[in-house]
């Protein structure tokens, strides 16, 4: 899988979770403003992304995530 | 009862195999429809008997946000239908319950499903962050009401009622209590109940269902000699129970009085009931009811299909009511049964019989046993007006609920 099919796959299946347009997903997006996370849906996107790429996202990495772009390369590193 | 305060009826909601509407579940009834089917997956895990009421599943997508979705399990979600027809039927908007202390009993008593969900990513994964946020909240006994409390915004009291198969009709029972006495105005009372296999398979281990699958509508066959068991059955059923004041005080339309709510133990056997368990059940609902015997019009029986425990409320109704010729059905034999709701639904089914002057037949009984040939169980509809009716409720460990409910 190169990185535009990973990055395609990341957004669509946090989509499908958060019910938002996939537009509405770009690399500098605030990924907690735009999926509005809460403490309790953190823990769907973490569930989320290890089922699409396989990576688990320790909850002290996920809380520095900031951007889709930091998403990306946070899960193109490990998968 | 104490009349202190008179506890009315005046919403009625529910999602169950006869209908998704009170007009759709009242011409089931009347036509005398079942709603079992054969469900071949549950043959493929095993089943003994893959018969089962069939519930279509809500969409709740563009209706209720995912941050509400995402901690109900299926029975919060039928419940959530029940409730919301139920509130609207009463005319009870979002301005009065931010503005009242309305209460929330509902009966559940289990939710296999995110459990099993829940036990298997941890098996496969080893990590528990995988099960997601909602598994906590979908695998406790109390979604149900937590789930209904927070979408409704409810402020009054917030519990669940288990009472395994009496569930339902005690939240009922325990509503009136809670309104006679000045505690609340008004509770949204209820039961619901999953209908997956996973919810029934052990209960399916123990030889307690129907294993005539040959014929899904002639399995449940209550008080009839040559039954072999119940169907598992489900949905949910919601009441609002409030005081007559507030209900005159609203201009509300009213259905009926819960005028006597009986209940007991059984002290006995876990699954086998017996017999003087179910009478001071009856006995006591109709006395703190005010009513003589002679009064009731109809009552709707527990019985579920299995021998034992259609034998003995059989023994048990006729130690209450004697040779009077009250016409006693389990509509049960149209609905399977619905367990952790069925005594929420059958005071639905039994409020819109007595509305609409009319007795649903006790499908299959074709032919009764030594017990059941000392009672008036019609097994085609009657046509006959009655103001008040009884129904039973009796659940694994003893526990027993009857109420009668008047027409108004």
């Amino acid at each position: 899988m190169d990185n535009n099919e990973l990055i395609e796959k990341i957004n669509q299946a946090l989509a499908d979770e958060f019910e938002i347009e996939v537009e509405q997903i770009t690399p500098s997006a605030s990924v907690k403003d735009t999926l509005e996370l809460d403490s309790l849906s953190l823990v769907d996107l973490i569930a989320r992304m290890e089922a699409v790429t396989g990576v688990k996202i320790p909850g002290s990495d996920a809380t520095k995530i900031r951007t889709f772009q930091d998403l990306y390369d946070y899960l193109a590193e490990r998968v | 009862m104490d009349k202190a305060n008179r506890v009315v009826i005046t919403g009625m909601g529910i999602w169950s195999c006869l209908g998704y509407s009170l007009d759709e579940v009242r011409e089931s009834l009347y036509e005398g429809r079942s709603g079992i089917i054969f469900d071949p997956a549950r043959k493929e895990m095993g089943f003994r008997s893959a018969l089962t009421g069939y519930v279509k599943q809500p969409q709740l997508k563009g209706v209720l946000p995912r941050s509400m979705r995402v901690y109900m399990p299926e029975q919060a979600q039928y419940a959530y239908c029940a409730t919301k027809d139920a509130l609207d039927d009463a005319g009870i908007t979002e301005e009065y319950l931010a503005s009242h202390e309305v209460g929330l009993l509902y009966g559940n008593d289990s939710s296999a499903l995110p459990v099993i969900k829940a036990i298997d990513t941890i098996r496969e994964k080893n990590d528990t962050t995988l099960c997601g946020s909602g598994a906590i909240f979908q695998s406790m006994n109390s979604t149900v009401t937590m789930n209904l409390d927070c979408i409704f915004k409810l402020k009054g009291i917030n519990l669940t009622i288990s009472g395994a198969c009496a569930s339902g009709s005690h939240a009922i029972g325990l509503g009136a209590l809670l309104i006679q006495n000045g505690l609340q105005e008004m509770v949204v009372c209820g039961g619901a109940q999953e209908v997956n296999p996973y919810a029934v398979g052990s209960f399916d281990g123990i030889s307690a269902f129907s294993t005539r699958e040959d014929e899904p509508t002639k399995a449940s066959r209550p008080f009839d000699r040559d039954r072999d068991g119940l169907v598992p059955s489900g949905g949910a059923a919601t009441v609002i129970l409030e005081s007559y004041e507030s209900a005159v005080r609203r201009g509300a339309k009213i259905y009926g009085e819960v005028l006597g709510y009986g209940f007991s133990g059984n002290g006995d056997h876990i699954s086998s009931p017996n017999v003087d368990g179910p009478r001071r059940s009856l006995e006591m609902a109709i006395k703190r009811a005010g009513i003589s015997v002679d009064e009731i019009g109809y009552i709707n029986a527990h019985a579920t299909s299995t021998h034992v425990g259609d034998t003995n409320e059989a023994k048990a109704i006729y130690a209450v009511i004697g040779d009077r010729k009250i016409e006693v059905t389990s509509t049960k034999s149209q609905t399977g049964h619905e367990m952790w709701m069925a005594g929420a639904s059958e005071v639905i089914y039994s409020m819109l019989m007595m509305k609409g002057g009319f007795i649903a037949p006790n499908l299959n009984f074709c032919n009764p046993d030594e017990d059941s040939a000392k009672l008036l169980i019609p097994s085609e509809r009657v046509m006959k007006k009655f103001d008040i009716f009884l129904s039973n409720s009796f659940g694994f460990g003893g526990t027993n609920s009857s109420l009668v409910i008047k027409n108004m």
